[in-house]
Order: C-alpha cells, then structure tokens, then sequence
C-alpha cells in the first residue's frame, strides 16, 4: 500500500500539470491541435488510475482544454470522481469542471445529488461555498427540487460567505425549480435585511431579477426597498434597486411620485456616472407610468433631458452612446422636450462610432414632423451617399423607410416625394433590403390611389433602366425592387403612358438573369399589359399593331419557358398558349381584348397583414381534428411555395395573381368579382366613402389648394427627390397665405360677431395639408374579426413559471421536499410544529420567548413600526424626509381607517394567528375590556419574536393546517392537529370550522368551514343557512331575506374536503355567542338523489374576534373574504 | 443579467471563459471569435458597446487582452463597465501588476473571478 503510494507520487512527478501544458501549448504554436490530441491521450491515461491527486491533475487540464474549445463530455463521470474527493484542492477542481461543461443534457448529473448534499452540509464552509458556486452552473429542475430545502437551510448560514452564495443560487434555483419560490420567500426577504452587506446585495439581486419578470408579486416589499435605498451607500446595491423600482413603478404609480424626489436628488449628488443612469432610467420610467398633472412632473423630465444632454455632449463615447439609449426611451412618451435636442441629435449623425450614430438614428424617428421629414430624409439621404460600411448603409435605408412610413405615412405630405426617394434608394449598391423598399412601393402604389399615375411612370423607368437588371448576379439584394416595378406596371397598366415600351423592356432577354420569382412576375405582369396594350389598340381599330403585339410575345415568351425556375416556366409555357390561341382568333379577325383583359378585370385591395389570424373559428369547427385519416407520413409532405415576401408584408404574398391554367383563371375572376358584389365589407373600386388620409384642420374643412402636379417632373433617368423639398416649400408657401388671407377673412367674420373660437396663427404640424388628396384605402379586415391583437406572450420563456402569487398563504402541499433520512436533523431545530402542542406541553418555552421578544421588542421598535405600516399608508403620505417615520405603538389603531384601502394583499401566517390568539386569550379572560389594547401589544411582541424564528427551523409552518383557497379542492384529509374543531359530523358530511376575525371591516368574522364528504354519494346543492341571534348575523348575498339559506359555491366528490367562507356580522364583540344553523344538500348516489340536513351550532367565543399580527406576507388568503390587514 | 464573461487576447484566444447559460462547445468557439472580431473592429474613439445579436457586448481592452462581458439589454451598461475594471484592479492586486501571462494560469483567475464577483453581485 505504502509502496503504492510512493509509485503514484513519483509516476506524479512525471506528469504534466496544468503549467506545463500551458507552456506546451504556447511552445507548439504550429501543430497545436497535434500537441493538444497528444495530451489529451495523455489525460486519458491518468484518469484510468487510482490516484484521486492524479486524476484531479488531469481534470484541471481538461477544464482548461474544454475552454479553448475542446470537447471534454466524456470524461463527465471522471469529473464526479474528483468532485467527490476529501481533500479540497481536488474537490475544487472538480467542481469547477463540472460548472465549466455540466449541462441539463449532462445524463450522468444525477450521481452528483448526494454528493453535493454531502458538500452543502460539510462543516467546512469552503466545502459547501464551492458546492454552492458549483451548483449554480449546472443545477437541473431534478437537482433544485431535491436539494431547494438544503439550500434554503444554507440561506441562515452563520458565515455570511456561505449565506450569500446560498441568496445567489436560489435564484437559479427558482428559475429550474419554480415551486420552490413560495416556501423560500419569506426567508429571501429576510436576508434584504441581513447584517452583512454582501448578503443584503445577493438578495437585492436575486429579488431585481425576479421583480423584473413578475413585478406586481414583489409591489409589497417596496417600502423595504425604499429604506434600502435611502440608507445604502453602496452604488452597486443601489443600481440595483433602482433598477427593481423602475420594473414596480409601471404597476403602482404613487410609488413614482414618491421615487422622484429622493432620485432626482440622487442625480444631483451621485458622481457615478453607472447610477446616474440607472436612476435617470428609473426617473423616466417613472414619468411614463404617472400620468401628467404632477406639479413638478415637467422639472424632472427636464433635468433628466438635461443630465442626457451633458451625458451626449461628453467627449467620452460611451456616455454618449448611453446618453442617446436613455433619450430614447423618453422619446416615446415626451417627444416634445427631446425634440428640442434635434440639433444635438443631428449632429451625433456624423459621429465616428457607428453604433453613435445607429442611436441617433433610433432618435430620429421619433422626431419626425410633417414639416421636417423631407429636410431630415435629405439629410439622411446625402449620408447613405456617403456612408462607407454596407451595415450602416442599410441601417439607414431602414430608418428612412420607418421613419417615412410610421404609423401609416402620417409625416408624409407629398407621395411623390417619397416615391422619388424610394426610386433614388434603388440605386445603392449592394443593399440587402431590396425587398424592403420593393414592398414600400408596392404599398403605396396599392393603398395611395391618387398616386399610381406617377409611380406608374417611375416604375416603368425603372423597368427600362438597365441597371437594375445588369447587376442582378452581383448584387442580388436591389433587383427586388424590379419585382415591385414590374407588378405596379402590369396591375395599373391603364396608367401608363407608352405601355409597349414598358412590354418590350420586360421581354427583355437579359431579363431571364433575374431570380426565378421576380421572372414569374415578369410574366404575370407582361400578360396584364399585353391585355392593356390589346384592347387600346382593337379600340383604336389598329388590328395590325395588335397583331404585332401578339407575335412579339409569342417570340420572347419562350426564353422564359425555358427558365429554371418552375413558377416562371409554368406560368410562362400556359400563357404562351394563352396568346398563341389569341393569335389564331386575331387572324380570323376576332376581337379577343374584350376577353383577355377579363382575364385581369377587379382590382386588389390590400389585406390588413393580421387579417387571416383575426378571422373567428365557427363554433363547432375543430382545426386539428382530421378530416380524413391520414394515410400515410411521406405523402402528407407538401411543398411550400417560396412566397418571397411572405415574411415581410404577407398581404403581398396574398395579392400575387393565382397561377392556374387560363381558364381556372377567368373562372376564379368571375368567383371573385361574384364574391366582390356580394360582400358588403368588400371596398369596391367605386369611389366609396373611404377614409380620407387626413383630415383637414379646423371645424370648417379648407379645401385644398390644387396644385398641378399632375405633370410629374420630368426628370430623365433618376428623379430627384430634391427637386420635391424646393417645389413643397414654395406650395406650403403658398398655402400658408391663403390660409392667411382667409383667416384674415374669417377672424372678420368672427368679429363680426360669429361664435367660433380664434385659432392661433401657427404653423403647426396640422397646418400642412397634404399636396395630393391622399387616399389611403383602408385595409380590408374579415367579417366579425377579433378586435385584440393577441400578441402571445413566448410560451417558452422561463420566467413565466415564476409568476407565482407570492401572497397566498403556503399550502401543505407546497413544503419543499426533505430528505427522509435527514428528517430527525432538521426536527433538532426548535420547530413549531403545531400551535397545539405547543401549547399543550408548558409555558416554560412561551415565557422565555416572551422575555426575549420584551427585549427585542425594544430594539425592534422602530423597525418593526416602519416595516409594519401598510404599503398603502406608506405611498400615502408624502413625509418630506423620504424615510416613512417611526410610528408609535397604537398608531394604527387610532387610525383604522388607513386600512380601508389595502391594496396589496396582506397576509397572514396562521400558526402566528393562532398563538396570537391563544396568548391574548388568556390575558382576555381576565380583563375583556381592555381585550384591543392588550390584543395589539400581543401581536407586536408576536411579531418581533417571529423575526427570530425563521431562523432556526427549516421548511416554516411544518404540519401546520394552512386554510385552502375558497374553491380549491383539496385531495388528503386535515392534517389531524389544526386550529380546525369540528363543527358536526354524520354520515355523509364531515363539518370543521374556523372563525377569524377581520380588522378590515371591523366587525365582521370570516368563518371557514371545511367541509368533507365521508360518503361515497356525490353531494351537491349544499346551503347553510343559519338563524341569526341579535349579536351575529350571516352575511347573506344581497336581495335575500333573513331566512334563505347562502349557497356553498362547490360541490364535493366523494372523498373530497373543500373549504368555504361566510361572514358574520358581528354587535358586540364581549359576547360569545351560539348559533344554530343546517346545512342542507343533495346526496347523489347510484340509487337516487336524497335530500339531506345536518344541524349544528356555531360557537364564537370572544377570542375569536381577535385580529392577529402577520409576520410574513406569504400567507394571505387572496380571495378577499378573509383580507387581514397589516397591523 | 450576465451571459458570458470573456478574456480574449487580439489574436482570438480565450484566456478565460465563463458562461452563465449553457452554450454548446462549438457554438462557445464562433461565438468567441465573432465576438473578439467585432471588438477589434473597433476603434478607441468609438463607444465600448456593441449590440450583437440579441444581447449587448461591453468591453474595455487593456493592453493586448480584451476583457467582453455578454449581457442581456436589461443591464446596465455602464454598471458593467466600471466592473471590468474593477475586476482588473482586482487581478493586479492578486498578482501584483497582472499580465496576460498570468491569466493564462487561469485557475488562480478563476478564484479571483468568483471572489469579485460575488462581491459585486
């Protein structure tokens, strides 16, 4: 053995270590991969022996091999091995391997449970500190379920290394293991007030991570987070919590109003610039949440404008950078005060940094005007000219589209504008959002009716220009917008002017270079024309033209039947028929444009893009069920057409003409336009009452002026789009003296004596009219579609299993799992089983307590007051020193009337209730009249000692009875001890009961009474009625006279317990008071329904009228019957 | 949140690594040398932010080694920026003036890493 061991420690002095290979690698710069094959055979070999030093050498240098990229997964098993070593050098190494390449698809994981159990409770702290850290890398739901409790016991470590590190991961932990959250919360919120501050920072993190996911579960623990803030001085901490209050403010705006002042204050003094900007974020979010009518709402978005404008002008980038990130958000909800930055934002256009200039970019478009989008698109325009890297070309070209078509073209005044700055973007080089600007044409060509005449004509020049077709193989991106091009041409070819040109330039031969979609297009489109091109000509009775037409298609068409591209050859070789009959009937003299142009008769209307999702399923209509089994996998299989902007604009996709022999063709147009007549919701090409683009300003409507741009300027080759800015600035030159002169008029009328209000002379965003009476046709939407756009959330997302109500009281069934054989170490700790025993066994324990919380109450006072005082009470009021003030004991009391509004539910441990109420109990006996102030002492002492409980017992409430939910079904029995006493019993029906009382309303009591069937029978109907004394009256449901019954909202399966709640009125509350009461039911069996009765007698005694003091806010019954409030 | 922490000499090798979210080995590879290539793209007077992907890069370079830390758009950046170097002030304290031998040695680093960072949160 001992000779063993000297063989091991000498083969070790030949081995490698990590240094070694380190140095290997650096020395072998040519054949590295050589090198680290040869070493990792090496490895191989020492993890085969027995030494664990040897093993764990070898681990080390996988760990630093699997970081350069080298795969390491087999040697999982061997990493176990090392994680398990005594001796913590190795263990270390171990671990940290296993955090490097352990995954949840790592299969050999669940070996390491016991392992690390065994780790988290060594005595060693650095033992359990790598476990935890460990942990934290790989941990699976299997690993967080069975070892949440463990953890969750590390969270009262004595070191606070350890408690810190245990706050960490229990965030992983939540997030694998999502029940965990409830049973672990309240001691989380403990640790926001740990001694250590690193412990305080890891549960501030952990409770920002999952406020940000679920913010309104975490709204109760503000007033915390408020002292936290006011009292921290570290700006780690505070980033934080800053950042957790801009996720809370959006839910509870009173919180903003008290943020702002203790903010803004932090922004005047704080020199660092990370948590200048976390709180200017907050700050904003904030303001978005309040709505305006604050006093000093317009200062602080000012002096956040202003601490961003400082930020912008910093010559160090990255503030800049941040300082343009934080403008945009206020952008959004205060465009006003940011636009009065433009020239700074302008200027950050001709930043160096690319990513600079991208956020100014962003900025832009939210500042955009109807009169200024033509001068900040120039501008824009003449830096795509001269941008250098494609990325921030296309960046911009994608601005200038969003920023001219946001929210439905609403800036832009003259469409002929735009349609020239869509025609001169087509000639950067190399773009990839051809499809982009295709789609941009195509929609204003469809939806801007008044303009097609002129995107026609632009349209068809781009058609000729060569260009776009000679670099189609190069730059494949741009040739997209011929696919726009060549459909605008064909759809409106009633507008063209010299349409056999257009023909004749799309046949062209170099035309077959283009993609296959854009040809099949080309050919679609080339029909449409021809059609056009025919039915002039045969009304101009020139059959010779005519016929000419007719043969030049018939001698071009075959290059695109011989396209590779299926659509295009498809659509080609039926059309090719298609004229070549036209050609037979043409030389009988036939007129035949009548019928070919029926071919293409209607008009498009755009689709709304949701359209399709919002149309209803009929009732009735199962979507997934098969129609026909299928029959088998493979033929199932079909092929997706490849719908080039399906992904962008799908209303286009759905536009493209169906390809289908001709005379599929003429019939689905006549099933169309039959369609067409007969929808009532179908916009007809008829002028119609359309939506008028924008309605003129002014409760006279001012007829525009017309101005002759009916002539487009005719611009050879490319139009210029600055030509437009000349020529609408000379227009709203224009317009703006005859609105003058008519205002002139008008305020002369008014004097006149006429009632209308004066309108200031400004020329305000509305003042411009547009130059072309826009009509946007309105897109079509299906009958009865749905109004919501449901945006559904990604089901994926893990937080979402972390919307937890974090206020419901914990159920039984809820307790983390506990390893059986660790139950008796876990019982050592003084436990609270059940409140009964407690009491049962002497008061020895009781006294000591309360000697200890006399003491601890003194010094918890004033944390207790502040922590105590309702979240409602603390938004409330608006104390200028920011810190809520100590209350003095009684103040609620004096004030009941703070609790009447209790917005976040309050909770309510019912252990603590109970042991509340036994201890004031006895006290009552003696002197029940002084029954409020004692009972208040009570609770206050209760709570402070059940601060320090938490502690020392591990999953809290073990074996308590906790109340269900009203209307949850329960499966298992009551647990045999609980504060539940029977209330009566017979064959079928099993009655326990619990009265609370409920400071919320003052003189109600919540009974809770459970009811189980014992019988196998099915019991429904069930209503108790009881007969009401003077004292106590039954809550009865409004309308019902003293004698109904009050329906129990559930019916029971045989087997089942459920719990409801009914509310007493109460008179006084010195009396104990006996009711009578029945609950009458159906038992439903086999045999036959029968009706049932059982009596019995409500005993309230006067402590169950006392109040009780919450210690945690987990345990709070929601449902509002049994709202407590927060003493 | 954090996704990866990186240490990246200007010849693309990783000195030191750490993922927070799984990542396959291979994509760890392309993802790292993406990443150090948009870094050196850079060049001083631009900002130490870069939006890749769906999350945002910051990095600070000293002397040839780039330090990149991947977070989620929910951070705050400049937060993380002052970590860096609080990091590295950190490592210089450990080895008394850090270079980027001495990181290559990463195990000591590792424990350096987890020491500060916890501190930090």
């Amino acid at each position: 053995m001992a000779l063993k061991m000297v063989k091991g420690s000498i083969d070790r002095m030949f081995d490698k270590n990590l240094q070694d290979l380190v140095r290997g690698i650096r020395n072998h710069k040519e054949d590295e991969a050589k090198y680290i094959s040869q070493c990792i055979d090496e490895i191989k070999q020492e993890l085969k022996q027995d030494n664990i030093a040897v093993k764990a050498n070898a681990v080390c240098k996988l760990t630093y091999l699997q970081m350069l990229g080298y795969d390491i997964s087999w040697a999982a098993f061997n990493i176990i091995e090392v994680m398990s070593a005594s001796k913590f050098t190795f263990k270390r190494i171990g671990y940290l391997a296993a955090s490097q390449c352990f995954h949840e698809g790592t299969d050999v994981i669940m070996l390491t449970t016991n392992q690390i159990r065994k780790d988290l409770s060594s005595p060693s702290q650095y033992d359990t500190g790598v476990a935890l850290t460990g942990l934290s890398c790989f941990v699976t739901p299997d690993l967080a379920r069975d070892l949440a409790n463990d953890i969750m016991t590390l969270m009262s470590h004595t070191k606070p290394y350890i408690r810190k590190k245990a706050v960490l991961i229990m965030y992983k932990v939540f997030l694998k293991y999502p029940e965990s959250l409830r049973p672990a919360f309240p001691r989380l919120k403990e640790k926001l007030e740990d001694p250590d501050p690193g412990v305080q920072s890891a549960a501030v993190n952990v409770i920002c991570e999952l406020a940000r996911r679920n913010p309104k579960n975490y709204l109760s623990l503000a007033p915390l987070f408020f002292k936290l803030m006011t009292s921290s001085t570290n700006n780690w901490v505070l980033i934080k919590i800053i950042k957790l209050f801009g996720a809370l403010t959006p839910l509870e705006p009173r919180l903003g109003k008290k943020l702002i002042e203790p903010l803004t204050n932090l922004i005047h003094s704080t020199s660092a610039m990370s948590l200048l900007y976390e709180c200017v974020n907050t700050v904003i979010a904030v303001l978005i949440s309040l709505s305006s009518g604050m006093p000093n709402h317009s200062a602080s978005i000012q002096l956040c404008v202003q601490k961003l404008r400082i930020l912008i002008e910093d010559s160090d980038q990255n503030l800049k950078y941040l300082g343009l990130l934080a403008m945009s958000k206020i952008l959004r909800t205060h465009p006003k005060s940011v636009q009065a930055h433009k020239d700074l934002v302008l200027q950050c256009l001709d930043d160096k940094d690319e990513s600079i200039r991208l956020r100014a970019l962003d900025l832009l478009y939210g500042m955009v005007s109807k009169k200024n989008l033509m001068e900040i698109v120039k501008k824009l325009m003449t830096h795509v000219d001269k941008a250098e890297g494609t990325t921030y070309r296309d960046e911009l070209l994608t601005k200038i589209i969003d920023i001219c078509s946001q929210s439905n073209y609403q800036h832009i005044t003259n469409f002929e504008w735009y349609i020239s700055i869509l025609v001169e973007l087509t000639r950067l080089e190399g773009t990839r959002h051809g499809h982009l600007i295709a789609a941009q044409m195509l929609d204003v060509a469809i939806r801007v009716k008044a303009i097609r005449r002129f995107a026609v004509s632009q349209m068809s020049a781009l058609l000729d220009s060569a260009h776009l077709v000679a670099s189609s193989t190069q730059r494949s991106g741009i040739c997209e917008v011929l696919y726009a091009a060549a459909w605008i041409c064909g759809e409106f070819s009633e507008h063209l002017q010299e349409p056999q040109q257009t023909l004749e330039a799309m046949l062209r031969p170099k035309v077959t270079t283009l993609p296959g979609h854009i040809q099949a297009v080309y050919v679609q489109n080339v029909v449409k024309l021809y059609a056009a091109i025919l039915q002039q000509k045969e009304q101009a009775a020139d059959a010779q033209a005519a016929q000419e037409v007719t043969q030049l298609l018939v001698e071009r068409l075959p290059q695109f039947v011989q396209s590779a591209d299926l659509e295009a050859q498809e659509r080609a070789s039926c059309i090719l028929q298609l004229v070549k009959h036209v050609q037979k009937l043409q030389a009988r003299d036939v007129p035949v444009a009548e019928e070919v142009s029926a071919l293409f008769a209607g008009e498009l209307n755009p689709v709304a893009p949701k359209a399709q999702k919002k149309v209803p399923v009929p009732e009735g209509l199962d979507l997934d069920a098969w129609i026909n089994e299928p029959l088998s996998d493979s033929e199932s299989e079909d092929e997706k057409p490849k719908a080039i902007f399906h992904d962008e604009e799908p209303r286009h996709a759905k536009q493209r003409p169906p390809e289908a022999d001709e005379q599929e063709l003429a019939r689905r147009r006549e099933a169309r336009k039959q369609e067409q007549a007969n929808n009532p919701f179908y916009i007809k090409s008829s002028p119609s009452p359309q939506k008028r683009y924008q309605d003129a300003p002014g409760v006279d409507h001012i007829p525009v002026v017309q101005i002759d741009l009916s002539v487009p300027l005719k611009v050879p080759g490319m139009p210029m789009s600055d030509q437009y800015v000349k020529l609408e600035e000379e227009r709203r030159h224009r317009q703006r003296l005859e609105k003058d002169k008519r205002k002139r008029k008008k305020r002369e009328r008014e004097r006149r004596g006429a009632r209308r209000h004066t309108s200031l002379h400004t020329e305000s965003d509305e003042d411009i009219t547009p130059a072309q009476r826009v009509d946007i046709v309105t897109e079509e939407m299906p009958e009865n579609a749905l109004p919501s756009d449901e945006d559904d959330k990604d089901p994926n997302d893990p937080y979402r299993a972390l919307d937890i109500d974090l206020d419901k009281p914990l159920a039984d069934s809820e307790k983390l799992p506990v390893q059986k054989h660790r139950d008796t170490e876990t019982s050592k700790s003084p436990e609270r089983q059940d409140v009964t025993v407690v009491e049962k066994k002497s008061k020895k324990p009781k006294k000591k307590e309360k000697k200890q919380k006399e003491k601890e109450r003194e010094k918890k006072k004033k944390k207790e007051a502040e922590k105590g005082v309702d979240l409602d009470f603390w938004l409330s009021t608006t104390p200028p020193a920011a810190t809520p003030a100590p209350l003095p004991p009684g103040f609620l009391q004096e004030e009941p009337g703070v609790n009447a509004a209790v917005t976040a539910p309050k909770e309510e441990p019912r252990g603590e209730e109970q042991d509340a109420g036994e201890d004031a109990e006895q006290d009552l006996e003696k002197k029940p009249s002084e029954q409020k102030k004692k009972k208040h002492k009570k609770d206050k002492g209760e709570r402070s000692k059940d601060k320090k409980r938490p502690k020392k017992r591990a999953p809290p409430r073990e074996g308590d009875a906790e109340p269900v939910q009203n209307g949850a079904l329960r499966e298992e029995p009551l647990p045999p001890m609980s504060s539940y006493s029977l209330l009566a019993e017979n064959s079928y029906i099993k009655m326990t009961y619990d009265v609370q009382g409920s400071l919320q309303k003052d003189s109600q009591v919540t009974v809770s009474m459970v009811l189980e069937n014992q019988s196998s029978s099915f019991l429904k109907n069930m209503e108790l009625n009881v007969l009401d004394s003077l004292n106590a009256r039954l809550a009865r449901p409004e309308g019902s006279s003293v004698h109904d019954g009050v329906p129990v909202p559930f019916q029971l399966p045989p087997g089942i317990s459920n719990e409801a709640q009914f509310v007493f009125t109460i008179q006084s509350i010195v009396t104990a008071q006996k009711l009578k009461g029945t609950l009458s039911f159906i038992a439903k069996n086999d045999e036959g329904s029968t009706h049932e009765k059982l009596d019995f007698k409500l005993h309230f005694t006067c402590t169950s009228y006392l109040v009780t003091t919450p210690c945690y806010r987990l345990d709070v019954p929601t449902d509002g019957s049994a709202l407590f409030p927060y003493l | 949140m954090i996704k990866f922490f990186l240490m990246v000499n200007k010849q693309g090798q990783t000195r030191l690594s750490k993922y927070y979210e799984h990542v396959e080995i291979n994509k760890r590879t392309l993802l790292e040398t993406e990443v150090i290539k948009s870094c050196l793209s850079r060049s001083n007077e631009q900002c130490s932010f870069i939006e890749y992907k769906d999350f945002k890069l910051i990095y600070r370079q000293y002397a040839a080694l780039f330090i990149v830390v991947g977070v989620n758009d929910t951070e705050n950046e400049m937060a993380i920026y002052e970590f860096i170097h609080n990091f590295v002030e950190v490592l210089d304290d450990y080895f008394s003036r850090v270079s980027e031998l001495d990181v290559s040695f990463f195990s000591a680093v590792n424990q350096v890493f987890h020491s500060a960072w916890q501190r930090t949160g």
